[in-house]
Formats: C-alpha cells, sequence, structure tokens
C-alpha cells in the first residue's frame, strides 16, 4: 500500500497533465461541429504529435539540467534533409529515413560533444550550434520545396481500422522502443542522477559524461524523428526561422506543462508529452471557441506565463525564508 | 585552476595598469583586431574612419540591448524577452508619436516607460514568484508579441518615427561623431559607473555568485534584482526606439535578429552565462566583435545559410578559447 502512494507521488505531475489534457480535450471535442469524429482526433493526434517529439527531445536534455535550444532548428533541418532524400522506391525511403534519424543523431552528438567536453554552457552552446543547423537547413531548402514518398506518408498520416490515427501509434511505438528501456536502464537513472546533482553523481562512480552524452543525442534523435513527421504531414521542406523558434519554445512550454522541472532531475517524457498535447489543444480550443484570431498570440503568451507562475503556489509553504534561494 | 595560474604568472610581467583586465577581454580585442585585418584584406576603405564610425553607430543599437542583458547575466538570470521589448520600445514610441502636440516630445520616453514596465513583470516573476527566468521572459516575450499583434492589428498605428528620434539616432551633432555611438558612451559610462561605484552594482556581482550567501549578508536581493530587470528593459527599448528613428518606422518582428548577437556579445565579452562574473569593456569588445563580424559577411556578400554557420561555429570556437568552465574533479 506505502509503495503504491510512492509510485504515485512519483506521477503525480505526469497524471495532472494527462488529466488536464483530457478534460480540455472533451470541452475542445464535445464543442467542435464535427463532433468526437475519428478526423477530429485525426487532424489534433497529426499536429499534437510533432509538438509531442520535440518536447520529448527537450526532456532528455533537461532531465541532465541542461537546456537544448537547438531542437526547433534540428527539426527544420531533419525536415529539409527529408524532402530530399526521403523518396523512391521502398528500400530508397529506408535509406533515406536511416541518414534523417543519423543526421539527428549527429546533431545531438556535437551539442552533447560541445557541453561535456568543450565545457561550455548549454544555453550558449545550443544557440550557437542552433544557428549553424539552421545554416546548413538554408543551404539545403533555400525555397520551400521537396518530395516525400506518399504512400508512407499517407500511411503513416492517415486511420488505421477503427480510425485510431496512425501518428499516435507511431508516437507510442516510438515510446515503448525508446523511452521505457532508457528509462529503466542504469544510462537512464544516470540521467537522472546527473540532473539531481551533478557532483553528487560523479563523486558515486555514475558514469556522468557518457549519460549527458545519450541524452543529448536522444534529443537530436527525437527532433529528427520530428522533422520525419513533418515532412509526411506537409510533403515538403522549408527552412523557416519562424517555425524553429516557435517550436523551440513550445517544447519548453511543453515540458513544463507536463511538470518536468527545468532544474533538471524530475519529470517524464510521458508528463512533457502530455504537456505538448494541452498545449496545442488551448490553441484549438481558441479555434472552436471563436476569438479573434488577432487575440490568440497575446492569449497563448498569457497562458503560458500562468502556467509557469502555478509553480510559485509552493512558496506559500515555505518557512524559512533562506528556502526562497533554494 | 592550471589555467589561471600560467595567466598570472604572465600577468606579473604586464605593465600594471593591464595586469588587472581579463583574459577573455584581451582574447576579444585581439579577435577584433584579427577581424579588422581580414576587412582590410576585402576592402581598403574598410579602415577608414568613416567606415568604422557607422559600424560603431550600427553597433550601437545592439550595444543599447546587449548592455541590458548583461546587467541581466551577472545576476545569473537571462532575458529572452528581449526581442519584442526592443519592438514594444519602437512601436510604442512611434505610436506615442501620434499622440497630440505633445506626441512628439513624449515619444522617446513613453517608448522606454513600457520597456521598463516589461522588465518589472519579468522581474516579479523572476525575484517574486521565483520562476526560472529562461521560462518566465519566454512568456513576456509571448504577451509582449501577443499585445503588439492586438494593437497593430486592431487598428491602422501610427508606425512613423519622429524627425527628432531620427536625428537621435542618425545625425552627428558633436565632433563628427554619430549621436547614437555618443549615447552608447554615455550609457557605458553610467554603467560602468554603476557596476564599480554603487551598491547596486556590487550586489549584482554578490548575487550572481550566491543569491543566497548574498541575502544573508544583508543586501536586499529581490529589490536589486527587480531593478535589473527594469534596466533590462528599459535599455531594450530604448535601443527599440533608437532603431525604429535610424528606420524611421516600427515594424513586427524587428527585434527578433538581436536576441542571439545580445546574447553572444555579452558572453563573447567575458561575462559568465552564470553569473557573478565580467566586466563592461568585455561587453564593449563582444558588440564590437559581432557587429564588425556581421559587417564583413556583408561586405563579401555571403548568403544566409553561410552568415548563420560561420556565426555559430565563431562564437562556439571563440568560446572553446576563453569560456570554458572548471573540471568537475577540481
Amino acid at each position: 500500500m506505502s509503495d503504491f502512494r510512492y509510485k504515485f507521488a512519483e506521477h503525480r505531475s505526469t497524471l495532472l497533465a494527462a488529466v488536464v489534457f483530457v478534460v480540455m480535450f472533451c470541452i475542445y471535442a464535445g464543442n467542435h461541429e464535427a463532433g468526437f469524429s475519428a478526423n477530429v482526433v485525426q487532424t489534433a493526434a497529426n499536429k499534437g504529435v510533432l509538438l509531442a517529439l520535440l518536447a520529448v527531445a527537450q526532456t532528455f536534455v533537461v532531465l541532465t539540467a541542461g537546456i537544448d535550444l537547438s531542437v526547433g532548428t534540428v527539426f527544420i533541418l531533419t525536415n529539409c534533409l527529408a524532402s530530399w532524400i526521403v523518396v523512391g522506391s521502398p528500400a530508397m525511403t529506408a535509406l533515406g529515413i536511416v541518414g534523417v534519424l543519423a543526421a539527428g543523431l549527429v546533431c545531438g552528438a556535437i551539442n552533447g560533444a560541445i557541453v561535456i567536453f568543450g565545457r561550455l554552457q548549454p544555453i550558449v552552446t545550443t544557440i550557437a550550434t542552433g544557428a549553424v543547423f539552421f545554416g546548413i537547413a538554408l543551404l539545403l531548402r533555400p525555397d520551400p520545396g521537396g518530395d516525400v514518398n506518399s504512400d508512407l506518408a499517407d500511411a503513416l498520416t492517415g486511420q488505421l481500422w477503427g480510425g485510431i490515427p496512425a501518428s499516435l501509434v507511431v508516437l507510442l511505438g516510438v515510446m515503448l522502443v525508446i523511452w521505457l528501456p532508457f528509462r529503466r536502464s542504469m544510462l537512464g537513472r544516470s540521467v537522472y542522477a546527473v540532473g539531481s546533482s551533478e557532483v553528487a553523481a560523479y563523486m558515486s562512480g555514475v558514469p556522468t559524461q557518457r549519460a549527458k552524452f545519450v541524452a543529448y543525442m536522444l534529443s537530436g534523435l527525437f527532433a529528427a524523428m520530428g522533422g520525419l513527421m513533418l515532412t509526411f504531414f506537409t510533403y515538403s521542406g522549408e527552412a523557416s526561422s519562424t517555425n524553429a523558434s516557435t517550436y523551440t519554445l513550445n517544447s519548453i512550454a511543453a515540458v513544463v506543462l507536463g511538470g518536468v522541472s527545468l532544474f533538471g532531475g524530475t519529470g517524464s517524457a510521458v508528463g512533457a508529452i502530455f504537456g505538448a498535447l494541452i498545449f496545442r489543444t488551448i490553441n484549438d480550443l481558441l479555434f472552436v471557441f471563436d476569438l479573434d484570431p488577432l487575440w490568440q498570440p497575446l492569449f497563448l503568451g498569457v497562458v503560458l506565463l500562468v502556467a509557469v507562475c502555478l509553480g510559485s503556489v509552493r512558496l506559500l509553504q515555505i518557512r524559512n525564508r533562506l528556502d526562497f534561494f533554494g | 585552476m592550471s589555467r589561471n595560474d600560467t595567466t598570472s604568472s604572465l600577468r606579473s610581467r604586464l605593465p600594471g595598469f593591464l595586469q588587472g583586465v581579463d583574459t577573455a577581454v584581451v582574447t576579444a580585442f585581439a579577435c577584433i583586431v584579427v577581424l579588422l585585418l581580414v576587412g582590410s584584406l576585402y576592402s581598403s576603405s574598410f579602415l577608414s574612419p568613416d567606415y568604422l564610425l557607422q559600424q560603431l553607430q550600427v553597433g550601437s543599437f545592439l550595444a543599447m540591448a546587449a548592455t541590458g542583458m548583461m546587467l541581466v547575466v551577472l545576476i545569473g538570470q537571462i532575458d529572452l524577452s528581449l526581442p519584442w521589448v526592443i519592438t514594444v520600445g519602437a512601436m510604442m514610441s512611434t505610436a506615442a508619436a501620434g499622440w497630440g502636440p505633445w506626441g512628439p516630445v513624449i515619444a522617446m520616453p513613453v517608448g522606454i516607460l513600457f520597456g521598463m514596465l516589461f522588465g518589472l513583470v519579468n522581474g516579479i516573476g523572476v525575484a517574486y514568484l521565483r520562476v526560472p527566468s529562461m521560462i518566465f521572459t519566454l512568456g513576456t516575450n509571448a504577451v509582449a508579441q501577443g499585445l503588439m499583434v492586438v494593437r497593430t492589428g486592431g487598428a491602422a498605428p501610427q508606425d512613423m518615427a519622429t524627425d527628432s528620434m531620427h536625428f537621435v539616432a542618425t545625425g552627428r551633432t558633436l565632433a563628427g561623431i554619430p549621436n547614437p555611438v555618443w549615447i552608447w558612451v554615455v550609457v557605458g559610462g553610467a554603467v560602468v559607473f554603476l557596476l564599480k561605484r554603487t551598491t547596486f552594482g556590487r550586489s549584482l556581482y554578490a548575487i550572481g555568485n550566491r543569491e543566497r550567501a548574498a541575502y544573508l549578508s544583508g543586501v536586499h536581493t529581490q529589490r536589486i534584482v527587480v531593478l535589473a530587470f527594469v534596466v533590462s528593459g528599459g535599455l531594450a527599448a530604448f535601443g527599440g526606439v533608437l532603431l525604429a528613428g535610424y528606420s524611421t518606422k516600427a515594424y513586427q518582428g524587428m527585434g527578433d535578429p538581436y536576441l542571439l548577437p545580445a546574447i553572444a556579445a555579452v558572453v563573447l565579452g567575458g561575462t559568465s552565462i552564470l553569473g557573478g562574473r565580467g566586466t563592461y569593456l568585455g561587453t564593449v569588445a563582444g558588440v564590437i566583435l559581432i557587429t564588425l563580424l556581421q559587417s564583413i559577411l556583408s561586405i563579401i556578400q555571403m548568403p544566409e545559410a553561410g552568415r548563420q554557420i560561420i556565426y555559430g561555429v565563431t562564437i562556439v570556437s571563440m568560446l572553446l578559447l576563453y569560456g570554458r568552465s572548471a573540471r568537475m574533479r577540481t
């Protein structure tokens, strides 16, 4: 029984995010003119999965108490790359996908190498590498365009039997194959340990460098999956700096909404996914309730601001003023 | 640690006034000299006083933003609301120019005031609500953007800069040196005084080193943090006002290209991104460095893609030269 209580406490923020999302989505679907139909769910899922993948990418690095401001540009870079190489026969397409994912891994490895072996701060490093990644994306696609294997794209963005959106299944599959084993592995626990206290982790013999490196690589990999999915949705590549920065910022917002601490060491990628879905649903709700499009950016900003302030409720419980400066 | 030992033995051989200078600042200035040489290879007019003054003029807009950013970085925080606070400054000053007969007079103060208002919100969020500045300023950035979208979309706004704003940003009143450069000198002097001679400045460093310790030694840390953000917001908005005067109008997203260079200038100038360490001379070097780099890239007509790549690679390699943090073992 007490074991259950600990488990509950551990996953409380994830559960909270999930409940909030379900409630919000029900309000959304209930007020949508097409109702709770498979098409509504499919559209919402396709838009949500993109941000969800980036939120997971961000989670890996945030868990190590770092931040990755280049997830958006890796996302755009791999989108541009995919619009070149994920075409042709099934074999060619498969090779192209491997290439895109490898590119993401390389981007993550570069970030990780600079942060770990170059001993630079993650925030500055990823701002700079983000500029480089975006430059390469511009080289690949000076103008929007390109193509993608449309059979595969349709399959991955369409519906399965029973109206289940395929993109959600992809997300679920990826999480089962990568996140779950990672979370249960020694390396996964090391990432959490590094985020809680790097010095303590180092002193207790945790392979801190390897853990951080893997976290950055996985971040790049998930950002590349996002880029790949974006190509499947749009059938093209576009080096848009607005998209890059919007997705980076939204990935951070999603992570915070999903209960992952920016100070590192707590939270889970599942929570971040629900955070991403919540953030997307806010957008959809504004649409359903017919808010003037002019007011939407302001409303989203205020929601974001209020959401991050919710965490300060804990300040009310502080007895010793020194704990303020934790 | 060992790196510092070798530099300190080198340093003892230098003349007295140079011994206190930061390694990072020296490296940054050395890089500026290299950039000037590289630039003069491409164009003979690169080293002409007029061209260099023009670069300083363009750089002074960035300098305003970077100065505010530096104060915030010194306390170990970051101000990511800079892009839209710059835009707010530009848009509200041009808007105020249309408010009745007093419009042109109050235009500039109004722009700066709105910037300080956003800084105040940032400061309260960071100091009193204890939200990490990275996420809170992102939020205010989004709110600022939303407000400006509503404002410009709701009614056709006045977006032309007044003649006086144009004059302040482009005129040359004293000694043939552009006005913004003089403004930079004044603002820079004020900040140096603030950092070196006032308790406010000393408190910034103390908070950046360890906020808890600063609090325990009697610093009103929360007030200081709020003040730092207010100054940062005001300076960013002032940069926006100058920018609007320079381009004679305010437009959406005009602050977006300034976030990365402002942070880069501060960090390249040797200010630790973790707070507590850095000199204003370094930030000056950083701003000049970034401005020269941008100008060389535009002289050789490098396409945007190449610019971004060179830009990122330069920042990383320069930081690898002198911005590395200590090894954990020590």
